[in-house]
């Protein structure tokens, strides 16, 4: 059995952790109301363009003229995985599983024959694919220099990606993030993002009339729009990824030191209650010394 | 006469949501105005100002807009901005 002193010594750097969980989890909670509500507020203009790409899309038949990254290549060898993880730890297995989900693609498509590469977002998922595909990782996009990452950056990074696209780097690009579902649940998700993947349903859903698409006067034309339209979309995913893997990682990161936290607790009892019992033993024993010294007299 | 209700959205958020008299838009092909019942267009813009009439003859309210789209349907107005200030 641990000696007195060893044992508090142990309780409080115990003690200590859970003040450093503890804080951990109140920043993330704090952080968390403010990622939700920027995720939130990017809805609506994510919501509007998709409802008009569906609708051009729809008018616009794919022709060897039209865009690349509406149209494709025209191959399928050459795939971009574009992995956006946090620069930050302490947020349970958040990383681990965007980093696995991303994994698990690259072995299908790699066992499909294809080239795989990488496009990294975020400072914590870099090491992990460096080891399993060394080479393979065309860039790093470091966002270790902003506090809070915006639209600016996803510009960057879709300008990025549309420039190795049309320098024919790569021929299908697939966004890898953790979808925000709540505090608790987090989803590793893969996103096909180059060329984009219409969704043709969403126009014939969509809340107008078909005869009334079809009266709308288009300004240009409807292909240059759909040209204007289509890098801007491109912009619209990142971010939306972007935003979603904030949430994300605060959401992830409050559970983790919660849980830590709780542990902690847990932990600090359990070593409260061999502390108190080993100082008793010590107690009684002294106490059966001296008696029996009394007793031998 | 009915107002029209128009929207601005960036990607960070949704900017203004209001039933107004008329909007001026900069479109790419030249500027236009869109009143209440106005036939469904859709439009690049250029960088320009915004300009919002909130009534009939009100000095009009300016918001400089960078790049984007809008869009007219029978709903109202719907502009998509990459940024504003």
């Amino acid at each position: 059995m641990a000696s007195l002193k060893e044992l508090k010594g142990r309780i409080g750097s115990v003690k200590s952790t859970q003040k450093i969980t503890k804080a951990k989890q109140m920043v993330a909670a704090a952080k968390l109301r403010r990622a939700q509500s920027a995720a939130e507020a990017a809805r609506p203009y994510a919501t509007q363009l998709e409802k008009i790409m569906g609708n051009l899309a729809a008018k616009v038949t794919i022709s060897e003229s039209s865009p690349k990254l509406l149209a494709g290549t025209g191959k399928d060898d050459v795939h971009l995985l574009v992995v956006c993880n946090s620069d930050r730890g302490l947020c349970g297995g958040f990383n681990a599983n965007i980093v696995k989900e991303a994994r698990l693609k690259a072995e299908t498509l790699q066992a499909a024959g294809k080239t795989v590469k990488f496009y990294m977002v975020g400072r914590k998922g870099r090491p992990v694919i460096n080891r399993f595909y060394p080479g393979q990782t065309m860039k790093d996009y470091d966002t270790t220099g902003v506090k809070n990452v915006g639209f600016p950056e996803a510009q960057e990074i879709a300008a990025d990606l549309i420039q190795m696209m049309e320098d024919g780097q790569f021929d299908v690009a697939h966004l890898f993030y953790s979808k925000f579902k709540s505090a608790l649940v987090q989803e590793p998700t893969c996103q096909q993002i180059i060329p984009v993947a219409i969704d043709t349903s969403a126009a014939a859903n969509s809340d107008a009339p078909a005869e009334n698409i079809a009266s709308v006067e288009y300004e240009p034309d409807e292909e240059e729009i759909l040209a204007e339209l289509l890098p801007r979309n491109v912009n619209t995913q990142v971010f939306g990824a972007l935003l979603e893997n904030m949430a994300s990682e605060q959401g992830a990161s409050m559970t983790a030191m919660d849980n830590a936290t709780r542990n902690a607790g847990d932990l600090i009892n359990n070593l409260t209650i061999q502390y108190n019992r080993s100082r008793q033993a010590a107690i009684t024993t002294e106490l059966v010394e001296i008696i029996s010294g009394a007793e031998a007299l | 006469m009915a107002n029209l209700h128009f929207e601005l959205v960036t990607p960070e958020k949704l900017v203004r949501s209001d039933d107004v008299y008329m909007v001026v838009v900069p479109g790419t092909e030249g500027d236009f105005g869109v009143l209440a019942g106005h036939s469904p267009v859709m439009s690049t813009i250029r960088d320009g100002e915004l300009s919002i009439f909130a009534t009939d003859g009100a000095t009009p309210e300016t918001i400089t807009i960078q790049g984007g789209f809008a869009e007219v349907n029978e709903k109202g107005l719907t502009i998509l901005a990459e940024s504003v200030s």
